[in-house]
């Protein structure tokens, strides 16, 4: 989600459809506020600005948490009631590629991380690298994505009634209806993750082309720190979902 | 009865009102106030809609026999109400358009945190509306606003899915709202405002958003589930293909039962506002009343269970969600005794918005002790699914809820347009709603009692004296809501102008113009003083030295 | 339409089970309480605004901050008021949901838009239900289509029929008469006219009304047919020879499961071994029972439940067998070679 209050708004040029020219009043505050970059007009200091978007985007993630749990406590009920049934559908997916897009996932936090912290030391083109190399690293995760999700279809193991076909040699005729409810929560997750990758891709998008237009500066930049506690959320979601989904019943020493 | 307008408002001064007229000043505008006009605008059409349904569910009920309508259509009507009136009316209504108006206000800030994530919470919440609206004249669904699978995942031939989108977008706007909410509380509270000055408004508000921002998501999650179920046929609800569709019901109480505290948590703050002003006496227990009011929010995610006791959940579930429900009423009746007690000796005003809170301390006490009795396990047997249960909730929705919004709608008003309402006409409607309200629904505590189901359209022929008077009363009712919209509507053009402080109450909204400035006040605020002293509002010098100026 | 004058409406309905009287008491009881604080909060809240009405326009109260001692009064005594209504509704919840003896069983099934009652020696009811005065009755539930729910407002009874398990009800009739039934979990179209009648009769009508009934054989002659036209017999043979368990005396018992685990074979169990055969399996079979999902309606499950009940474990625990089985077949049934009437059964394995 895109927050108000600093983004896109340096002062007095950007005002957009605010109304704070009122003719005739006394404005001396908004003055001192024209002469802050990045602050908004109804925030009274940078601080209270930097403040808001942070708690902000904490209970933005917090909702999403609330989200993603729904899925997760179906999850875990259904793999409850249907333990060999989850164990065969999760051998349905590939350990290898869902092992990459976390090893990707896990680098591209860092990546985030590290281009934070060259915002907050205003090294603009350290920023625009890693949010780049962020970004890259995401998009990979979704083609990754992109594959597994052909495989399943080339093999009609969508779980949409009617398309659904499981080859025998694949699974054994009592595990169609488990493994259909498992292959459901997997789209169902992964998809809803992908989903946020994508938001979150965008908005990577949107940060590298203001961090080249050279817009944050060492006391703006809340909106790559804000930006990167939502990425870290996402990967954190990932980091949950692949053992879940990807590791029941997986033993080195093959399925 | 002449008054002096104490303080004069100038045709050129400018307001929120006035600061652009043009369409795309309103549709585009990020002003908090203009939002909540915004919201007054759209709610209200869908209160009319909502009310249509209500009407002709009590037309048909007058007669035993399904002689009006068809079982079909019937039980779309009385779904759409129920959707309409809970996603549609009564959740946003007093946040979305007196929170929004107030908070910021109330605060002494100059808008939310986030005036866009505002807007698109107004657009997210008409763009639901508009599918909900499309579902409608596809001729509404037929699956009771609890959408229980496998009717609605399998059964029923109505637009399920749709609707179903339809309430997971709007859920954003709650979500959003909530958010907004709870950050502007956190980091834009004027300097000297400290968490225990905050009016009791601004805290009940506080815990809404609590409820909005950690619940919604999972009714979202749960209605997109039951979207996919109906189209994919995938089996989570679905016994025949090893699914439960008791699940479901887990699920969606989830959400929907802290949701009704979304609905009433509001309608307290307003109450303590209107009962404290209109008193002018600090609330009694104010940090009992604030802390009841977290409370509530916090016990009301563990009693979902409680629509449950005899959907086949365990008997040892039942007890735990029996016994919490219990925790969650003590906070709701330590208000009303604080409420009560504000009272004594207090300077007591029988203006408009002080009738609407007193209706609210009888109707809410009814209604909350009701509950009392569908928390209760063996008399829940009963009367759950009977008419008891819908007595019960719109005790509490509509004599708890309702009555609070047009209290605090009345009491703003002044505040918001710069124009008095009509008193006289104020305390009539106040009161016709009070008297249609009951004759409409304490008969159907008896009626629930003895055994009449909920949504039957057809029932059997010794309920229907009761029947005939809960409808009469359903007439006076409506007429009593009618008039609001009427006299309200030409207070925007021929009210008398307001003052600053027409109550001559305290709060950061009474120390600006009525109507303020788009940026709320021409003046830093800085608070000195506690929540609700009166010793120093200046109005109530002013009204004493204007009437002792009056020959004798 | 009747008009009947208002003070003559009831405002309960017929006492007629051993619950009724106790859940009126606990109802009047709530009432008055909430009577009473309705009226107290009314009263005082009227008193002050007249007492305390604004006489000055400048008047201003003094203000008073609070008082512990009172917010704690009415903290604790409400909630310890809540804590006796929660105990007292525990305890009549306790009651009903408690597994009944000695009852006498019937079946329902729920479905768009009626309701089948089956009393244990094939008498079969569509809404309506004829019962014995003073004799405990359970009912056993389920739904074939969506969730319905079956409540006799007399008696103060509810439950839910759910589609996919048994749900239990149970009450005593303490009065003859004829009562209302109500389905009350909303159903669709005709939800309002899924109702019938519940008949209370003397123990002796009772009987002569099921011996003038029509009786189609009991449930379990029934699923015993069934047993043996689904073919079930061709795995479920005698003395566990077949591919799958002996079943004769393995209800109620407890059955090792192939992860370990053990439970008991049950209503509940027996349903979902037909439908979805392999999710518990028992341990030393293999998972080859196909599915009979679509092929048994839920009518056709109980009937096989009551037969497989039937040749059950007997109650002095001697094994059971053909000949004191009821129902049993008078002639021979292809593909039943196990249980012929000349073969004894193993004793049952506990």
């Amino acid at each position: 989600m895109i927050a108000d209050g600093g983004w896109g708004s340096n002062g007095s040029a950007l005002h957009g459809f605010d109304t704070c020219q009122i003719p005739g009043e006394d404005f001396t505050v908004a003055e001192s506020h024209a002469s802050e970059y990045g602050l908004a007009h109804h925030f009274s200091s940078m601080e209270q600005q930097r403040e808001a978007g942070t708690i902000g985007m904490w209970i933005f993630l917090l909702t999403e948490l609330m989200f993603f749990g729904g899925m997760f406590l179906v999850y875990a009920i259904f793999r409850a009631t249907y333990p060999s049934g989850f164990e065969q559908g999760s051998h349905l997916l590939s350990v290898p590629l869902g092992g990459l897009n976390t090893v990707v996932l896990i680098v591209s936090s860092v990546t985030m991380a590290m281009a934070v912290y060259s915002s907050q030391v205003g090294d603009r083109r350290k920023l625009v690298g890693y949010l780049g190399v962020t970004l890259v690293l995401g998009l990979a995760f979704l083609v990754v994505k992109y594959f597994e999700y052909r495989e399943k279809f080339e093999h009609h193991l969508f779980p949409a009634m009617g398309f659904y076909a499981p080859e025998p040699s694949h699974l054994a005729v009592q595990y169609h209806q488990p493994v259909r409810v498992f292959l459901w929560i997997y789209f169902a997750m992964t998809g809803l993750h992908a989903l946020h990758m994508i938001i979150g891709a965008g908005m990577l998008l949107v940060l590298i082309w203001m961090a080249h237009k050279g817009r944050f500066t060492k006391s703006y930049n809340s909106p790559v720190e804000i930006c990167g506690l939502y990425w870290h959320f996402v990967d954190i979601v990932w980091i949950f979902l692949f053992p879940l989904l990807y590791l029941t019943g997986f033993h080195l020493t093959g399925h | 009865m002449a008054t002096e307008v104490i303080a004069s408002v100038e045709e050129s001064r400018q307001t929120y009102l006035n600061n652009g007229h043009t369409v795309k000043s309103w549709l585009l505008t990020l002003d908090h106030k203009r939002i909540g006009l915004l919201y007054l605008f759209s709610i209200s059409a869908f209160f009319l809609i909502g009310g249509i349904y209500a009407a002709l569910i009590r037309l048909e009920l007058l007669t035993p026999k399904g002689d009006l309508l068809t079982a079909d259509t019937y039980n779309r009507v009385f779904t759409m109400h129920g959707v309409i009136m809970i996603f549609f009316f009564l959740i946003p209504s007093i946040p979305a358009v007196l929170g929004n108006f107030l908070l910021p206000i109330m605060l002494g800030a100059k808008d939310v945190a986030f005036p866009k994530l505002n807007l698109l919470s107004w657009y997210i919440f008409m763009i639901g509306g508009a599918l909900m609206l499309y579902t409608l004249i596809s001729g509404g669904i037929d699956t009771g606003w609890t959408f229980y699978p496998p009717y609605s995942s399998i059964y029923s031939n109505s637009e399920v899915t749709i609707a179903g989108v339809s309430i997971f977008i709007t859920g954003f706007s709650s979500i959003l709202t909530g958010l907004n909410f709870m950050v502007t509380i956190h980091t834009m509270r004027a300097p000297g405002l400290t968490w225990f000055r905050l009016p009791l408004f601004v805290w009940a508000h506080y815990a809404t958003s609590l409820i909005q921002i950690l619940g919604t998501p999972v009714i979202a999650i749960t209605i997109l589930a039951l979207a996919l179920e109906r189209s994919f046929q995938i089996g989570i609800f679905d016994p025949k293909l090893g699914g439960d569709p008791v699940l479901f019901q887990h699920l969606f109480w989830f959400y929907s039962h802290p949701a009704v505290y979304i609905m009433i948590l509001p309608s307290m703050g307003v109450v303590s506002e209107i009962i404290a002003n209109m008193t002018r006496k600090r609330v009694f227990g104010y940090h009992f009343v604030a802390f009841s009011s977290l409370a509530i929010a916090v016990f009301g995610f563990l009693v979902w269970g409680h629509h449950m006791f005899t959907s086949s959940q365990s008997m040892y579930a039942g007890l735990v969600f029996s016994i919490i429900s219990y925790a969650v009423a003590i906070p709701s009746a330590i208000k009303t005794f604080n409420w009560t007690a504000t009272i004594y000796k207090g300077s007591v005003s029988f203006d408009t918005p002080m009738i609407y809170a007193l209706a609210f301390l009888g109707l809410f006490t009814v209604g909350g002790m009701t509950g009392l009795f569908l928390a209760a396990l063996g008399l829940d047997v009963h009367l759950h699914d009977t008419y008891f249960v819908v007595a019960h909730f719109h005790y509490v929705m509509v004599g708890g809820a309702i009555i609070g919004y047009l209290g605090g709608l009345h009491y703003w008003w002044p505040k918001m347009t710069g124009k008095m309402y009509p008193e006289i006409l104020g305390r009539v409607s106040a009161i016709i709603i009070f008297i249609g309200f009951n004759f409409t629904f304490f008969p159907q505590f008896i009626l629930g009692y003895l055994g009449m189901p909920r949504r039957y359209y057809a029932y059997v022929p010794e309920f229907q004296v009761l029947h005939v008077l809960s409808s009469a009363g359903a007439l006076v009712l409506g007429v009593g809501f009618l008039m609001p919209l009427f006299y309200l509507a030409w207070s925007i053009k021929y009210g008398k102008p307001a003052p600053n402080n027409p109550w001559t109450a305290v709060g950061l909204e009474w120390q600006t113009s009525s109507p303020p400035p788009t940026e709320n006040f021409t003046y830093d605020p800085v608070v000195k003083t506690e929540a609700y002293e009166f010793e120093h509002v200046e109005e109530i010098r002013q009204a004493g030295k204007a009437a002792s100026a009056q020959p004798a | 339409m009747s008009i009947l004058p208002l003070f003559l409406i009831p405002f309960m309905p017929e006492s007629a089970s051993t619950f009724a009287d106790e859940v009126d008491l606990y109802f009047l009881f709530l009432v008055g309480l909430t009577f009473f604080f309705s009226v107290v909060i009314g009263a005082l809240a009227i008193f002050f605004m007249v007492r305390y009405r604004r006489r000055r326009p400048d008047e201003v109260p003094e203000p008073i901050e609070g008082a512990m001692v009172l917010e704690i009064t009415w903290t604790v005594i409400p909630f310890l008021i809540s804590m006796f209504i929660f105990a007292w509704g525990a305890k009549i919840y306790y009651d009903m949901y408690k597994e009944p003896k000695d009852a006498l069983e019937i079946f329902v099934t729920g479905k768009q838009w009626m309701w089948r009652a089956q009393h244990p020696d094939g008498v079969r009811e569509i809404n309506a239900l004829h019962l014995p005065l003073g004799r405990r009755v359970k009912l056993t539930m389920t739904s074939e289509d969506v969730l319905h729910s079956y409540y006799i407002p007399a008696f103060r009874t509810k439950a839910d029929v759910v589609p996919g398990r048994y749900t239990m009800t149970w009450f005593e009739p303490t009065k003859v008469g004829t009562y209302h039934l109500f389905c009350t979990e909303y159903c669709g179209t005709q939800h309002s006219g899924m109702i019938g009648t519940i008949t209370v009769l003397e123990p002796s009508a009772y009987q002569s009304w099921l011996a003038g009934g029509v009786s189609e054989g009991s449930p379990a002659k029934a699923g015993e047919k069934l047993f043996a036209s689904l073919a079930c017999s061709t795995c479920h043979q005698d003395q566990n020879r077949g591919r799958g368990p002996t079943l004769a005396g393995a209800f109620g018992t407890q059955r090792v499961l192939d992860n370990g685990a053990t439970v008991v074979a049950d209503e509940a169990y027996i349903r979902e071994s037909i439908l979805m055969p392999n999710i518990k399996l028992v341990a030393g079979y293999q998972a080859i029972m196909p599915t009979f999902q679509g092929q048994v309606s839920e009518e056709q499950i109980l009937q096989l439940i009551a037969y497989i009940k039937s040749i059950g474990p007997k109650q002095d625990g001697s094994a059971p067998t053909m000949a004191t089985q009821a129902g049993a077949p008078a002639g021979a049934l292809d593909g039943r070679s196990p249980m012929t009437p000349a073969a004894p059964n193993a004793p049952s394995t506990n």
